[in-house]
């Protein structure tokens, strides 16, 4: 079954992948130390991937896919005419920055669908990455969320302009849909509804 | 004090409904023990030495008497019949059975209450001024605005895992009480030129291992402005603030590391996307939230009274209390009341649920039904009649509330440390103790006069030691436990961060080590000097010399 959770017209439901993820090869990561713990994160705007693993990467041939940034950005004329057709989806990991993509592609809503990768649960970057996406950018196709998606992540991602997640492998979409709608009438203003609940309603005096 | 209509109510029911759903995910073995850690965390739910501890928000101090009768059954019936306020106006129970915390948060919603981002790396409550409302130098009243940010802090989607905690204090009084300049964000309202409320902005301050007093990133900015100036500031943090090293991750190190200037331009450039957004207040929604917050219905009293003057020349304790306890109020004939949660010999800021069902009957008889918490972990009754304070005084004292330690010695801010905390490198409470053990002589007290004297088990500073005039830190040294020593931090407008005088002691030696430290500053001081202008007039030299003279010879006795 699919662990992929779609949002189609307000009704989250989950739906078959239609797209392919294509992966950066693996590269022994060194383990850095600081101060005796592991460095878990990377730095935001830290350039973490190499020319080598650029060149390596494996882009299928045909049909849908979602490349890594710096595939998108350093492979690009390999793209051009998969991307007029369509077909070429971007994703990006929590420490990279929007701009790098917008300077190689201006109009975004070119692209059917970004997605972003979170390697950790408690990493909130992705969901500044969202709403910038959506607010500054102006973004309006799918925006994905995979990685470390969990449900309790989830009302947070549709509120920072996420329509689709993909669960982690070892838990059932289907139960987390529920988390969508853990709350019904949030305070703040945000992406899926810009105004605050003192806009929203009268709450009388 | 701020009701919640339907919403926010939907809002607190909801969050326990999804609480209940994440323990019995866990319990089910849905979630691993790392991934349930956020999640309770963000609930206030520690685990800790002994069992779980809860912290419940109290939004600013504030609290009915209502809520307090509700927490002391709750500490009846799922912990040990005591409760203990923290050093940021919040209410631990120490001993609850993680099975019960569902419970015990549906009881809470029932008065209006919770454990929303109590912990975790989130925007936590938001913090004031004790006497808020009622201080004879309060310019601007900040609850209202207080409330519209716990408003728009709650769940904010885009802010629920920051890469630390986030801590922001509001405040609008001449002499500030509210340490914004230790905070992540620092909310300091005035009226400007123009007589309009404008906010000077504090941003990067903190305590924890790297302490920091923060830095003005705006001097002026309109009160319609508050939230989406806060949001440019956290996104801002969010995207670039260390995620690598938890020890690194608070704002402090990113505004330090770029400079407040280079931090600025870029909160500035981001606000000029947020500027005048659906997130910038309305008139209509700080009126609304303001009606809440509106002077109660005092009566019109004479400045003085006179059987309050008549007790005060009959009776030494109850004068010794006033001198203490009892503080000035806008309103003539009105007073402020803080009951002292540090009898000597107890843990600082620990409260019984008898004591909190008494101090809902005080609230009640005496102060319109509310009281609010400091963080100096007291409570204050903030409206009570000049006439009435005999009464309340002696049944106060009836309660082991009246103790006349307040800013004294044994007014000591104490975090819960290594008896509780599974954080903590060192015990706290038990130095506390025997600290006011050695004082345990209130005319003493009197005459060292107003000090604060602040204790931390471990460098995450929870007891505030940095900004006490004596700090006091708990270290882990090869296993045991040693307890380093600061002197000149002071919190308020001049704040400063204490400087440590030299190596640490034993836990047996820290009474005698304050008992040194008053020595020299009862040696040293001028008639009008208090500690703390001592030491910043002498300097610490003069104190390092006595406390650690007989040390040494006793060691080389020892030797010998």
């Amino acid at each position: 079954m699919s662990n992929l959770i779609k949002i189609d017209n307000g009704i989250a439901a989950v739906a078959n992948d239609e797209w392919t993820l294509v992966q950066l090869p693996a590269v022994q990561v060194e383990e850095r130390k600081q101060a005796g713990k592991v460095v878990l994160f990377k730095l935001t705007g830290e350039n973490a991937v190499t020319e080598e693993q650029i060149a390596n990467t494996v882009i299928p041939a045909t049909g849908k896919i979602i490349v890594p940034l710096s595939v998108f950005v350093e492979r690009n004329n390999e793209l051009t005419s998969r991307i007029t057709q369509g077909e070429v989806g971007v994703w990006l990991a929590t420490h990279e920055l929007i701009e790098y993509l917008i300077q190689q592609q201006h109009d975004l809503n070119a692209l059917p669908i970004i997605a972003v990768f979170v390697e950790r649960f408690a990493d909130g970057r992705i969901f500044s990455l969202g709403t910038l996406l959506r607010t500054r950018y102006g973004y309006k196709n799918e925006l994905r969320a995979f990685g470390d998606v969990l449900r309790d992540q989830l009302f947070f991602l549709k509120r920072s302009g996420f329509t689709s997640y993909i669960i982690r492998k070892d838990r059932s979409a289907q139960d987390a849909i529920a988390s969508l709608n853990d709350f019904s009438k949030p305070y703040q203003g945000a992406v899926d509804e810009p105004r605050p609940v003192f806009k929203r309603y009268n709450r009388g005096a | 004090m701020y009701k919640y209509d339907e919403i926010d109510q939907q809002i607190v029911d909801e969050r326990v409904a999804q609480y209940r759903d994440q323990v019995r995910r866990y319990l089910a073995g849905e979630l691993t023990e790392d991934e349930f850690r956020p999640l309770r965390l963000q609930n206030g739910l520690y685990i800790q030495r002994h069992a779980p501890m809860l912290r419940i928000a109290v939004p600013y101090g504030m609290l009915s008497s209502r809520q307090l009768r509700k927490l002391g059954d709750i500490a009846k019936k799922y912990d040990k019949g005591y409760g203990h306020f923290s050093t940021r106006q919040n209410l631990q129970l120490n001993w609850p059975k993680l099975e019960d915390t569902p419970d015990i948060l549906a009881e809470l919603a029932t008065v209006e209450m919770h454990a929303i981002q109590t912990s975790g790396n989130c925007i936590r409550n938001i913090t004031t001024d004790q006497f808020v409302g009622i201080a004879p130098d309060e310019v601007i009243d900040p609850r209202a605005m207080a409330e519209i940010i716990r408003q728009w802090s709650t769940f904010h989607p885009e802010f629920a895992l920051l890469p630390r905690k986030f801590k922001i204090a509001v405040s609008g009084t001449k002499q500030d009480r509210a340490i914004v300049q230790m905070h992540d964000i620092g909310l300091e309202f005035y009226r400007d030129a123009n007589n309009k409320v404008a906010i000077k902005v504090w941003v990067g301050g903190g305590l924890g291992r790297t302490p920091m007093l923060g830095s003005v990133i705006r001097e002026h900015l309109d009160w319609q402005h508050a939230l989406t100036y806060c949001e440019a500031i956290i996104r801002v943090y969010n995207l670039h603030g260390r995620r690598d090293n938890m020890y690194k991750a608070r704002i402090k190190i990113l505004t330090k590391a770029l400079g407040i200037n280079e931090f600025r331009n870029q909160v500035e450039a981001e606000w000029t996307h947020l500027k005048d957004n659906a997130n910038t207040i309305s008139e209509a929604e700080l009126a609304r939230v303001a009606k809440h917050f509106e002077a109660m219905p005092y009566e019109t009293l004479p400045a003085h009274d006179a059987g309050f003057d008549a007790a005060i020349a009959g009776n030494p304790a109850f004068t010794a209390w006033v001198k203490r306890c009892v503080h000035p109020h806008k309103q003539a004939g009105y007073r402020a009341v803080t009951l002292s949660l540090k009898p000597h010999g107890s843990a600082p800021g620990d409260i019984t649920s008898e004591q909190m069902w008494a101090v809902a009957d005080l609230a009640d008889e005496y102060s319109f039904g509310e009281l609010r918490s400091s963080h100096e972990q007291n409570l204050i009754l903030a409206d009570v009649k000049l006439s009435n304070l005999f009464a309340l005084w002696e049944k106060a004292r009836a309660n082991g509330l009246a103790t006349p330690n307040i800013g004294l010695l044994t007014d000591i801010i104490c975090c819960p440390g290594g008896d509780f905390c599974s954080l903590a490198n060192a015990k706290s409470i038990p130095i506390a103790k025997a600290i006011q053990q050695q004082f345990d002589d209130l005319d003493y007290l009197h005459d060292i006069g107003d000090i604060e004297l602040n204790i931390s088990g471990c460098m995450n500073a929870c007891g505030h030691h940095h900004v006490g005039h004596i700090g006091i830190l708990g270290v882990d040294k090869d296993g045991s436990e040693w307890y380093q020593v600061t002197i000149g931090g002071k919190q308020g407008n001049d704040a400063s961060i204490g400087t440590v005088i030299g190596p640490a002691f034993s836990a047996d030696e820290m009474p005698g080590v304050v008992q040194k430290l008053i020595e020299v500053y009862i040696k040293e001081r001028t008639p009008e000097e208090r500690f703390i202008d001592t030491v910043r007039r002498i300097g610490v030299p003069p104190f390092k010399a006595h406390v650690y003279a007989k040390t040494e010879s006793a060691k080389k006795e020892i030797a010998a």
